[in-house]
């Protein structure tokens, strides 16, 4: 029977320890190599510790496009349960169209499953989107724009926050380092029932993460400031007038007041701090709304405006 | 005679490190003749498929489908990491671990969908409306047209 030096295994262990506690892969590594070699832990418990640290440092950005587009059906279905859809198949052919028109000139053209638009039937005034593209916008904020141009600066906003993945970013990492380990530890074979389960309470907590963000607390001002600023870029590109954003953003300012503070004024930073920074990116070009674009807009809003 | 043969082989090994294999990371994206969203239609890739790249142009990668088709596919439909289909399948991978592959299908999958759906968690039906509202490139060229948007070659 081999003898078990203590010292060794002390030290191993504190190793292990400290390299847990610092987050530190290497020393794990290292640690765990020379636990194994002393006879501390088995091959097997070497392994999956390596593996815990190797989950331990990944964020939201390691979720693939596939795991993004899952969250984010979640994500849709639960909104949906405070805002119901708004079944209008004229406005919402006309809201796709807009927007993924739009999307493809976005530097995040391709997700796993496309980009998806969709009205909700609610007068307050937002808009929410849903990790990998499933973009929701409230009649209330449809009555708040007065042309195709600024209702592509609403949808714009939105789709740049599906390009920088600010709905990912509200999970918390300890539920992202549970459902990795999981993933790790079970990537040989199909999960078991109760690898199933935890994983799908982490989902759940996940997705609930990005539903708070979403409708309650709000993105970053950061975040919301690069969306705006990203969203200039994609109007240029598509060729909208990049300056549908302040006067969108003004407008919504003046009836946010009148709906005392609710939607997003409670998720958003005031229209008035967002022109502030978007005055140095967006060109202050005259606002002539093209009549064919008028037109169509107005036919396509016209039930959704009328039925209230 | 010794600086050509060096040049020559120089530029050999930069072609070769140009070509790299890249994964397909989306659920399947079309194959463009030029770099550009709205871009001619040479073929349609499906996620996990492996295409050969030449360097990075603006968010293009002009690539070599493996049978041999050209064109461009934008960076946010591929990953540097295999993805390894689920076992049973044609694509599944062996041999490799973790850290070389993107795990299709493990994790927040359909499994785990498909579980909420049975505990009556989450209704999906508008998920799936939601899903089915798709554009093709020839309405948005006429959408366009008829909004008299300026060119918009990305």
């Amino acid at each position: 029977m081999k003898a078990r030096p203590s010292f060794l295994t002390m030290a191993c262990f504190a190793l292990l320890i400290a390299a847990l506690f610092f987050g530190c892969a290497e020393v794990t590594e290292i640690g765990t190599q020379l636990a194994w070699e002393a006879g501390v832990i088995s091959a097997d418990e070497a392994e999956s510790l390596n593996r815990g640290v190797k989950a331990i440092e990944k964020t939201y950005q390691d979720l693939t496009p596939e795991q993004e587009y899952y969250t984010g059906r979640a994500v849709a279905a639960q909104v949906f349960q405070s805002y119901p859809p708004l079944d209008q198949p004229e406005a919402n052919a006309y809201l796709n169209l807009l927007g993924q028109s739009l999307a493809v000139f976005s530097n995040r053209p391709e997700t796993f499953g496309g980009y998806h638009f969709l009205l909700l039937d609610s007068d307050e005034i937002n808009a929410f989107a849903a990790p990998g593209g499933l973009i929701l916008v409230t009649r209330g904020m449809l009555r708040c724009c007065e042309s195709e141009d600024e209702l592509a600066a609403v949808l714009a906003h939105e789709i740049c926050h599906v390009e920088k993945k600010h709905g990912l970013s509200a999970i918390k990492q300890g539920r992202l380092t549970e459902a990795f380990t999981i993933i790790a530890a079970e990537s040989a074979k199909q999960l078991g029932s109760e690898e199933l389960a935890s994983l799908t309470r982490e989902f759940e907590a996940s997705v609930s993460d990005v539903v708070m963000t979403l409708t309650t607390s709000g993105y970053s001002r950061t975040q919301e400031r690069d969306a705006d600023a990203a969203a200039v870029q994609l109007l240029r590109r598509a060729g909208y007038p990049e300056a549908s954003i302040i006067t969108m953003l003004q407008r919504m300012d003046e009836r946010l007041a009148d709906a005392g503070g609710l939607g997003f004024a409670k998720t958003h930073p005031s229209a008035q701090s967002r022109v502030g920074a978007l005055a140095s990116t967006a060109r202050q070009t005259e606002l002539v709304s093209d009549a064919a674009r008028q037109e169509r807009f107005s036919a396509a809003i016209q039930p959704i405006v009328a039925s209230h | 005679m010794k600086i050509r043969a060096l040049a020559v082989l120089l530029a050999v090994s930069a072609s070769v490190a140009l070509a790299t294999s890249m994964s397909v990371q989306v659920r399947n994206v079309k194959v463009r003749a030029t770099p550009s969203q709205l871009g001619r239609v040479i073929a349609t890739v499906e996620y996990g498929a492996k295409v050969q790249t030449g360097a990075l142009q603006r968010g293009w990668y002009p690539v070599t489908t493996a049978d041999g088709k050209k064109g461009w596919l934008h960076e946010s439909a591929l990953s540097t990491k295999p993805i390894a289909m689920r076992a049973g399948t044609s694509d599944a991978a062996t041999g490799v671990s973790d850290d070389e592959v993107a795990l299709a299908g493990k994790g927040f999958n359909e499994q785990v969908e498909a579980k909420l759906k049975a505990e009556g968690t989450l209704d999906y039906t508008w998920v799936d409306r939601m899903a089915a509202f798709v554009i093709s490139e020839e309405q948005i060229k006429e959408f366009r047209a008829q909004g008299n948007l300026p060119g918009g070659a990305q």
